[in-house]
């Protein structure tokens, strides 16, 4: 075991959701999620994608911060227009924020309250949600597990689709519309195997019970019956992980 | 030979209340804020602004300007959340067609192509469309048998875009890394009106190097303005990147009794070229380092 901190485990950990993707965009919002994808990129599946974060898809991570001398090794030309084109196709796994989520695995990054039109709090717009949660797989990362963010009923507004019969339109299956893979959060790792799509826990960070995750989630876990820790980080990869992030900025990213 | 050259009081001559304004650019980027300056100096009202948003939306709410934001999110990017446009929102001022950001697009290509709707698996299962009654699902005619959401065009009025360098005829050139969506307003609109940094003389523009930065034919300018300067505070990049303390100053202000009106006498209520001094001139501008993501 290396010395590491609760967030080296989270992306090191989230750096598995895109093992077995082949050749697929990997889209990481925020620091957390870009750098797991890096790392990813970096170890065990070199053959995804990643982008600048701005309009090029790069031949390797691009490290976080101020890049010094580092030039990135443009690869392909992929501005906003272009990224859409890459969504609708299907060839990306993106792992995002939401600021909710609900037991459909619906999630929301527009607005809070009960009003739509006179929000309690305006956040950002539902942005890509909607287009990206019917269009390729998704992963979403947790920062603070909460029943705020793992509300009780429905997002105030859903943003993107999740496993809910009760919305899913004329002619397609549920499995058509979202392709949900896993929850990282600080206390967890959670995914949608429990039945029907029940979101279920899949990995207990170390020193974490069962109990303490539903306590904090707003609707039943699936609980399967054995229940493995997180894997830690190896030496090899924390020290990959200081090259994609070599001014430590992952530090403050838990909040 | 056609010279679409004209000035700033010129293009906000020609818009009208109520009107259907697209704006180009993205969050705190290249946006034709000269432009939106200049309309923030007139009396028009009731505009329904279609943008993928940043302080343009904001501004324009900030100053009772708009009656409805057609957007997928409003954020100057490193402060998420636009300080007017929410304040907007959480005092319900303002009606909303929220939709995804390719849904977004496809309205944009639905209006240029001339077509009433493009079909999309965009959207369903989500509240964009319990908000939004008016886009409508439709059934398939082909053998897949499956609803679809009918993503309806989104037609502009007038288009408003900020590019490097343009010339007389309207031929507008982009180097920075992304043209976003601004060829799809050009060609989503009745009237597209474009700020340019530098006004050059076609023969700079020549050449398949220079040419493979044109977007969109010159049939889809109606006018070219000449502003160095015109994306202040966004980004033009390569040429400068957005004034961060600005927006931080804007950004700031909302906390502030009265502080629109602030903003608004210190910074708008004046002519461009004193915007342009009161924020430390061309030259500093330029030197606005480029963003690193």
């Amino acid at each position: 075991m290396s010395e590491h901190t609760l967030v080296d485990l989270i992306i090191c950990a989230a750096s598995e959701a895109w093992k077995n993707d082949g050749e697929v965009l990997a889209t990481g919002i925020g620091v957390v999620p870009r750098l797991a994808a890096s790392l990813c990129m970096k170890s065990i599946n070199p053959d995804i994608m990643m982008t600048d974060s701005e309009a090029w898809i790069v031949s390797e991570p691009v490290p976080v911060g101020p890049r010094g001398d580092y030039t990135p090794k443009y690869e392909s030309w992929m501005g906003f227009s272009r990224i859409f084109d890459n969504v609708w196709g299907g060839k990306r796994h993106a792992m995002v924020g939401p600021t909710q989520i609900d037991r459909f695995g619906q999630a929301n990054i527009s607005m809070i309250g009960s009003d739509y039109k006179k929000p309690k709090a305006q956040m950002l717009g539902v942005r890509g949600f909607p287009g990206n949660s019917i269009s390729h797989a998704n992963s979403f990362f947790v920062p603070n597990h909460n029943k705020k963010v793992f509300v009780e009923g429905e997002c105030d507004m859903v943003a993107s689709v999740g496993y809910n019969p009760a919305r899913l339109a004329k002619g397609w299956k549920l499995e058509e519309v979202a392709d949900i893979r896993w929850i990282i959060t600080n206390l967890c790792i959670l995914d949608f195997t429990g039945p029907n799509h029940q979101v279920a826990i899949h990995s207990l960070h170390p020193g974490v019970t069962v109990e303490q995750v539903q306590e904090n989630t707003g609707f039943p876990l699936h609980i399967p019956a054995n229940i493995p820790t997180t894997a830690l980080p190896t030496a090899e990869q924390l020290a990959l992980l200081n090259q994609v992030d070599p001014h430590n900025i992952r530090v403050t990213a838990l909040g | 030979m056609m010279n679409k050259v004209m000035t700033a009081a010129d293009v906000v001559s020609q818009l009208h209340d109520g009107m259907t304004i697209g704006i180009g650019g993205w969050g705190p980027r290249r946006k034709p804020m000269a432009l939106v300056r200049e309309i923030l100096r007139s009396n028009l009202k009731d505009l329904t602004v279609v943008a993928y948003g940043g302080a343009d939306v904001g501004m324009l709410c900030a100053a009772g300007k708009v009656k409805k934001v057609i957007f997928a999110f409003v954020s100057l990017d490193f402060i998420p959340l636009e300080p007017y446009f929410r304040q907007a929102r959480q005092q319900g001022a303002i009606e909303t067609m929220e939709i995804d950001e390719g849904m977004f697009l496809l309205g944009l290509k639905a209006a240029g192509m001339r077509v009433p709707f493009i079909p999309t698996r965009i959207g369903l299962g989500t509240d964009v469309l319990k908000h939004n009654p008016e886009i409508k699902l439709i059934q398939s005619p082909y053998a897949d048998g499956k609803e679809w959401v009918a993503m309806p065009a989104i037609k502009l009025d007038v288009a408003l875009l900020h590019v490097d360098r343009a010339d007389a005829r309207g031929v507008c050139q982009i180097k920075g890394p992304d043209h976003y969506m601004d060829d799809l307003f050009a060609r989503a609109s009745e009237k597209t009106f474009v700020t340019c940094d530098e006004l050059v003389d076609t023969s700079v523009l020549n050449g398949i190097d220079e040419a493979r930065f044109v977007f969109w034919e010159r049939s889809e300018t109606t006018g070219v303005v000449h502003i160095a300067g015109g994306a202040h505070p966004t980004s033009c990049a390569p040429m400068y990147g957005f004034d961060a303390k600005h927006f931080k100053e804007y950004n700031g202000s909302v906390k502030e009794e009265g502080g629109w009106q602030a903003y608004f006498d210190k910074y708008i209520a004046c002519t461009e070229k004193e915007y342009l001094e009161k924020v430390g001139g061309l030259d500093a501008i330029k030197k606005l380092p480029l963003p690193v993501f």
